[in-house]
């Protein structure tokens, strides 16, 4: 269920569920999709914190707060106000490099790192991509990017409440505000990623086209001792096309010593 | 009423290429511009610009990026070639699209030097630019108007700060010695205007005491002049018709078949101009929260749909000079019936001193372009100039 906590004077709007090792869940660019199954997999095994990040859903976004160094602090805080220790931290796409960005500043209450299609890394050169343009096709093409059965992600936006419509007009532009220019990324975070010293997973849907799984592979090099786990029929988002496999594998890495 | 002549400067031997493409704009290659064909007509363009000034005509330019409707690509690069060219008309910049202008200083400089070159006759429209404009200047859609209002107040600043340097922290632009040279020739600034489409942007412009224009749409001009006059009378001033502006194609012949005619070719800029990719018509953070839960509620979208007097939708890229004119898009027929529409328009919209004069548009050609611009100018812009005017006292 939905409660609310204030850290760092930003209201955030946190779903809380589950009980056991605590695991802080940093949602995707497209939001946190409690209602999709993957929530209450992941809460049988652990007390899954997962906020809504400034400016998604009901969580407040204050004219200061404008960069993903601001998330990264702002969790950082919550995790102390929190008391976690021994925490499991895992970012999906963009919650990914928001995790990223805490783990390069400070992994002492976390036990695990889950990376999951992370954005947030520029790897290639000037002239190559390595995140695709989500903000430069259609809303079709980019389901077709972002979803091995684009299908599963169609939402009949038509039909739904004001309110929820709402939330995702916020959270589409709480996106742009963190991840316009550079796109989607932070040009130095690469060069920090050496920092990472906690054990690293890295899990990639199979038919990502947003970020391949080639991408995966340059992050799994650039963290330490970090593996990359390949999950099949799944595209950007495996925890809501592939909710089951993908949690057996988060829990298969968090419950292995 | 004052006549405004103003032109996109368009690239229309792409047009068919880009509505092929599904996109005038953006996405559109500019492998499909022969620069020795757009030298030709740059060049007939600005000829177009200075037999205003020859007609008694004020003149307005605009600029947009990465398009095959206008290659106008900077207003100040525009205007400082007009300026040489022209001796009366005032020049509007209508705008400056200061949101996606990483340098708002360098904005009030080039405005300050045209003003000089001039000899004062400038006016500076600070725009927030459309939606698809954001691609090309890649600038963060979020946040895009406290980012407008930073540089509107830092280049006001800079224009009227005659004591500098003075140094400016916000939160987007940075400077620590803004000190122009040359300074306005009209102080503390050059007359500002705004732009927009909504009420929202006319109580903001009524603020400020700017001049407010919109376009194409009386069903969109009439609520924003109504809340620019309702916000001004609330602080306590009456605003003029001096402060509303509107841009409209205009076809005027000597014979209404002209009119129509030049009008409907002009108008092929209303019917290519919304063909945009649709990723670019509305990047996140460019509309309100309000604005998107309707466009979500309503779905996928064909065309540029605006009502008419009637209520009538009417999708402007399939729409005729009739129907255009029912939406006050077009006014369009002898030089009589184009004063009695604006005369009959100016009176629904309760006083717009400026009409934005659409009067060349992709294929209207060169001759007809010069019979819109004189029939105009010597047979309804007198006219329409009596609108509006306090009668003298008897």
């Amino acid at each position: 269920m939905t409660r609310y906590q204030t850290v760092a004077g930003v209201d955030l709007a946190i779903e809380e569920e589950g009980a056991g090792r605590p695991l802080l869940f940093l949602h995707p660019g497209e939001g946190l999709e409690p209602h999709r199954p993957w929530l209450d997999l992941l809460a049988r095994h652990y007390r899954v914190i997962a906020p809504w990040h400034p400016g998604w859903g009901n969580s407040a976004l204050p004219d200061w707060v404008g960069g993903v160094d601001d998330l990264a602090y702002l969790y950082l805080d919550l995790v102390a106000a929190l008391k976690l220790e021994r925490a499991i931290l895992v970012g999906a796409c963009f919650g990914g490099w928001v995790a990223a960005e805490m783990a390069v500043r400070n992994t002492a209450h976390f036990a695990g790192l889950g990376l999951i299609a992370p954005l947030g890394v520029k790897f290639g050169g000037v002239l190559e991509r390595d995140i695709a343009d989500m903000h430069a096709v259609s809303r079709d093409a980019y389901l077709a990017l972002a979803w091995a059965d684009p299908a599963r992600g169609d939402v009949d936006t038509t039909t739904l409440p004001d309110a929820e419509l709402a939330a995702i007009a916020r959270g589409r532009e709480a996106f742009a505000l963190f991840g316009w220019k550079p796109y989607m990324h932070n040009p130095r975070l690469r060069h920090w990623l050496h920092r990472i010293d906690i054990p690293t997973r890295l899990l990639w849907g199979a038919e990502d086209r947003i970020v391949t799984p080639a991408y995966g592979e340059r992050w799994r090099a650039a963290i330490p001792g970090a593996s990359l786990g390949i999950v099949p029929d799944a595209g950007h988002f495996p925890l809501w096309e592939q909710p089951e496999t993908t949690v057996a594998e988060l829990t298969r890495f968090i419950d292995t010593p | 009423m004052r006549t405004w002549y103003f032109s996109e400067m368009a690239y229309h031997p792409a047009w068919e290429a880009g509505l092929a493409r599904g996109s005038l704009r953006v996405v559109l290659p500019n492998g499909h511009v022969d620069p020795a064909v757009a030298h030709k007509l740059l060049s007939r363009y600005l000829d177009e610009f200075a037999l205003c000034d020859e007609e008694g005509l004020d003149i307005m330019v605009n600029e947009h990026h990465a398009t095959a409707t206008c290659m106008t690509v900077s207003v100040p690069m525009a205007l400082a070639v007009i300026a040489r060219e022209t001796r009366r008309a005032r020049l509007l910049s209508l705008g400056n699209p200061i949101a996606n202008r990483p340098d708002p200083v360098r904005v009030a400089e080039e405005v300050a030097w045209l003003d000089v070159l001039s000899g004062g006759r400038t006016e500076l429209g600070l725009v927030k630019g459309a939606a698809y404009e954001i691609a090309p200047a890649n600038s963060n859609p979020a946040r895009l108007m406290r980012r407008y209002w930073e540089a509107h107040d830092l280049i006001l600043k800079a224009l009227s700060t005659h004591d500098g340097p003075f140094s400016w922290e916000g939160e987007f632009f940075q400077y620590r010695h803004v000190n122009i040279w040359p300074r306005p020739v009209q102080q503390p600034h050059p007359p500002i205007w705004m732009t927009g489409m909504s009420a929202a942007t006319g109580r903001a412009a009524a603020e400020k005491g700017h001049v407010v224009g919109t376009l194409l749409s009386g069903g969109i001009a009439k609520p924003m002049f109504d809340a620019y006059r309702a916000r001004a009378r609330e602080l306590g001033w009456e605003a003029g018709a001096d402060r509303m502006a509107y841009a409209a194609v205009v076809g005027v012949g000597h014979t209404r078949a002209e009119g129509y005619r030049r009008a409907d070719l002009i108008a092929g800029y209303v019917r290519t101009a919304p063909v945009v990719a649709e990723p670019f018509t509305n990047p996140p953070g460019y509309n309100t929260i309000p604005a998107n839960v309707a466009m979500l509620k309503a779905g996928k979208k064909k065309g540029r749909i605006v009502a008419d007097r009637n209520g009538n939708l009417i999708d402007a890229t399939q729409a005729s000079v009739e129907d255009l004119m029912a939406t006050d898009t077009v006014f369009a027929g002898t030089p009589d019936d184009v004063y009695e529409q604006l005369k009959d328009f100016n009176a629904r919209m309760g006083g717009v001193g400026h009409l934005l004069f659409f009067g060349q548009g992709g294929f209207l050609d060169h001759q007809d372009t010069v019979e819109n611009i004189r029939l105009f100018a010597r047979e309804v812009a007198p006219r329409i100039a009596e609108l509006n005017r306090p009668r003298a006292a008897a």
